[in-house]
């Protein structure tokens, strides 16, 4: 035990004088000056947050954040040139690739909830979306209590699934889960009336909505599942990378500098058809601007 | 299927391009590793040594009986934590998608081509192997020089055809997330909400590629068979 | 290894993990068993056009057998499942009228169904071809018709003879119903993601399916070696050891 408090008492005092050597790293910070690379984790078609452009590069409002980031990890290791390794990653192998190490922070569309805060830990919030169900115009369904009976199609591996799940117990009603691999086939069944609704986070169905062939045949109901906060996910128990991306989100919050990449990917055309979500910052999303946090649902 | 847009593909052809190349290359790596590794384990099969041939038909029949599926994933999850228990190292060892993905192929298409390779081995006369040894070649000479040779070209159209039929598994990787030829047009469908074209695209490309590899393989069959 | 987990509760779901990988594995085995039947029927019809001596008939059953050997089986369900519905407005339709798990077994049957019968196809043709010229002409020699010389004396050999690549073909099937899962069929090979993904202890779960796909793999061996038993006729090949 003695070994084990003396490099504490190290640490702190190299802490406190705000000295950067190698041998008080630990964890990712450490991983990282030793390998001179930090692997990025990010999505293929989570618009606006994690995709590719049409140069089949990852872009988007998790990026530019996650970027804040490494951009913090070179100053902190004082390692200017260190590199950024792209990896892609899915719903269903985001956490296990950030556990394993292959990634070492997930840019991307993750709800943070407190069933994964047992896997991992999360950055502050940077988005909040509300559950919700996409339909078309043309359909009578009024709320989502309508879909008793009917065929509803969601996303794999998402929150959804477990909401969906959770509201038929709490009515008594029983819809007929449809599962898609992703976002496009869950929006595909329902554009096809194979299912009535698509029931997914607000944002991810305007995105599907405004990419669709007639964007205009389709509406969001007003209803609210469940109101979740997106952030950026890395491995539990690194106190050390999780301060340093809590104040680096942080800063970028607090100086307002968040305006203009929210803008950028919510309010603006994006790549790679120049479509524009016209996503405002809903009040929700200005309230955990304000007050950074990593409260989880 | 008026209201199709193939616009799409033509956007997206190097991407496509790119996937086809992964594609192509992890076919013929995992052939060529595949072959190697098969030998060997069609060799072991056939030794006189029981607890070898027994491991090594172990091996080959666990392999057949699980779902390849089932393969890629256990590779995939679970190798960089066995690789890290085996060499002690620190943490696990990066490999990703595209690299267990060779791994994978390489052990899995070992037990099909080993049993393409040991029917290959019996097809030999025994007499080619005794006159081998009563020349004084050892094991490995007579193998290498006398029935090996024999045996990979009487198998030569049993081969491709397993090797067109690796060719269409590796586009089982595109649920991993790898960007092969299949997992390319997929996340291009995704992004841009353009399933049914993507996916034709895909099966028409599969289908001329393979049908002219397959009608190739028939034709070399024939000229074998009529030199034999 | 804990085997603790395979007794824990589904999160809001009902059941245990073990149940979730028994409905799971019942799906695989409904899957398989009407795939078979589906892929025998259509592959031995396929198989005996291509011996005929009608030309057409030889070329058709060709095109059929390639275009279903030649695409990956993965595309075929990408296509069963979101094209064909989408360019055959008929079978649109129809399919909006379905419960969505039977919409997607039915898709996982008709799309094995086809893929195996083109393999089934290939066998059968080979089946018959090995076989010596003057069993035909001896059956047409004694008065049959040509589908008589089919049913009791060419295909009754034939059958026999590909009992061997028939198993194998099964065992295939068996192992490909696990790409199902790509279309969101509940089969033992989803159950196994999910209660990876859900509970993160993907060891545990591929272990339990690889044990399962072994016994499936094994009594499926069981049953065509018994079957090549009972009908081997003494004195030929098939019946030889």
């Amino acid at each position: 035990m003695r070994r084990f408090n003396f490099a504490v008492l190290c640490a702190a005092v190299m802490l406190c004088a705000g000295h950067a050597a190698a041998q008080e790293l630990s964890g990712t910070l450490k991983k990282i000056k030793e390998t001179g690379v930090i692997t990025l984790g990010h999505r293929e078609s989570s618009i606006p947050f994690s995709y590719l452009d049409d140069k089949q590069q990852p872009v988007g409002y998790a990026l530019d954040l996650c970027m804040k980031v490494v951009d913090a990890v070179k100053a902190e290791l004082k390692m200017p040139a260190l590199k950024v390794a792209l990896q892609p990653v899915t719903s269903s192998n985001r956490i296990p690739l950030l556990q394993n190490g292959t990634i070492d922070l997930e840019c991307g569309s993750t709800t943070n909830s407190v069933q994964r805060q047992e896997q991992v830990s999360f950055g502050p919030t940077y988005f909040v979306i509300n559950i919700t169900a996409a339909v078309k115009k043309s359909s009578s369904i009024q709320s989502i209590l309508d879909l008793n009976g009917k065929p509803v199609s969601t996303t794999s591996g998402t929150t959804s699934v477990a909401e969906i799940k959770k509201l038929e117990k709490l009515k008594g009603v029983d819809f007929k889960e449809i599962y898609g691999k992703d976002h496009a086939e869950s929006f595909l069944l329902m554009a096809e009336d194979r299912a009535a609704a698509f029931i997914m986070d607000d944002i991810l169905l305007a995105g599907q909505i405004a990419n669709a062939r007639n964007p205009g045949d389709y509406r969001i109901l007003p209803e609210i599942l469940r109101t979740e906060p997106y952030s950026m996910m890395l491995r539990k128990g690194d106190a050390p990378f999780k301060a340093l991306v809590d104040h680096a989100i942080g800063a970028v919050m607090k100086s307002g500098e968040i305006d203009k990449i929210y803008a950028k990917w919510f309010t603006s055309p994006i790549p790679p058809k120049g479509i524009n979500l016209n996503f405002p910052v809903t009040p929700v999303i200005r309230d955990a601007f304000k007050n950074p946090n990593d409260k989880g649902v | 299927m008026g209201d199709l847009d193939f616009d799409v593909i033509g956007r997206a052809l190097p991407y496509l391009a790119h996937g086809m190349q992964y594609t192509v290359q992890l076919t013929v790596v995992a052939f060529a590793g595949g072959v190697v590794f098969g030998t060997l384990l069609a060799l072991a099969r056939l030794s006189s040594f029981k607890p070898l041939a027994l491991a090594a038909a172990g091996y080959v029949n666990l392999m057949r009986s699980i779902p390849l599926l089932l393969v890629i994933f256990w590779f995939y999850f679970l190798a960089p934590v066995l690789l890290q228990s085996l060499t002690g190292a620190e943490r696990p060892p990066q490999i990703g998608a595209e690299r267990s993905a060779y791994i994978t192929f390489i052990l899995f298409e070992a037990a099909y081509f080993c049993e393409i390779m040991r029917a290959g081995i019996q097809s030999i006369a025994k007499g080619q192997a005794a006159a081998g040894f009563a020349l004084g070649l050892d094991y490995w000479q007579v193998m290498r020089r006398i029935v090996l040779p024999q045996a990979f070209r009487n198998m030569l159209p049993v081969l491709l055809t397993q090797a067109i039929v690796l060719f269409q598994d590796v586009s089982l990787v595109s649920l991993l997330n790898v960007t092969d030829f299949v997992g390319a047009a997929v996340k291009i469908a995704q992004r841009d909400s353009r399933v049914i074209e993507m996916y034709l695209f895909v099966a028409v490309v599969y289908f001329l590629l393979c049908f002219a590899l397959s009608s190739g393989a028939r034709r070399l069959q024939l000229r074998l068979a009529i030199v034999r | 290894m804990n085997f603790d987990i395979f007794f824990q509760q589904v999160p809001d779901g009902d059941g245990a993990w073990w149940q979730m990988l028994a409905s799971g594995l019942q799906w695989t085995l409904l899957v398989a068993l009407f795939a078979w039947i589906m892929a025998f029927a259509l592959g031995s019809l396929v198989g005996v056009a291509r011996t005929t001596e009608k030309r057409w008939l030889i070329r058709a059953g060709n095109a059929y057998v390639e275009l279903f050997r030649n695409i990956p089986l993965i595309v075929q369900f990408f296509l069963w499942y979101f094209v064909v519905p989408d360019v055959i407005p008929a079978v649109k339709a129809w399919v909006i009228t379905l419960d969505p798990t039977r919409h997607q077994f039915f898709t996982a049957v008709v799309c094995l169904g086809f893929f195996t019968s083109a393999r089934i196809a290939e066998q059968v043709r080979s089946g018959i071809q090995s076989l010596a010229r003057g069993q035909r002409n001896a059956g047409y020699a004694i008065g049959l018709t040509q589908t008589q010389t089919y049913r009791y004396v060419l295909l009754p050999m034939a059958y026999r003879i590909i009992i061997p690549p028939l198993t194998s073909e099964l065992m295939n099937l068996i192992k490909n119903t696990a790409v199902a899962y790509s279309i969101g069929l509940t089969e033992l090979f989803f159950r196994t993601r999910e209660m990876g993904e859900m509970t993160f202890r993907y060891f545990e779960a591929f272990a339990a399916a690889t044990v399962i796909y072994v016994l499936i793999a094994l009594a499926a061996n069981r049953v065509m070696a018994w079957i090549e038993r009972r009908v081997a006729v003494p004195g030929m090949i098939a019946g030889a050891h």
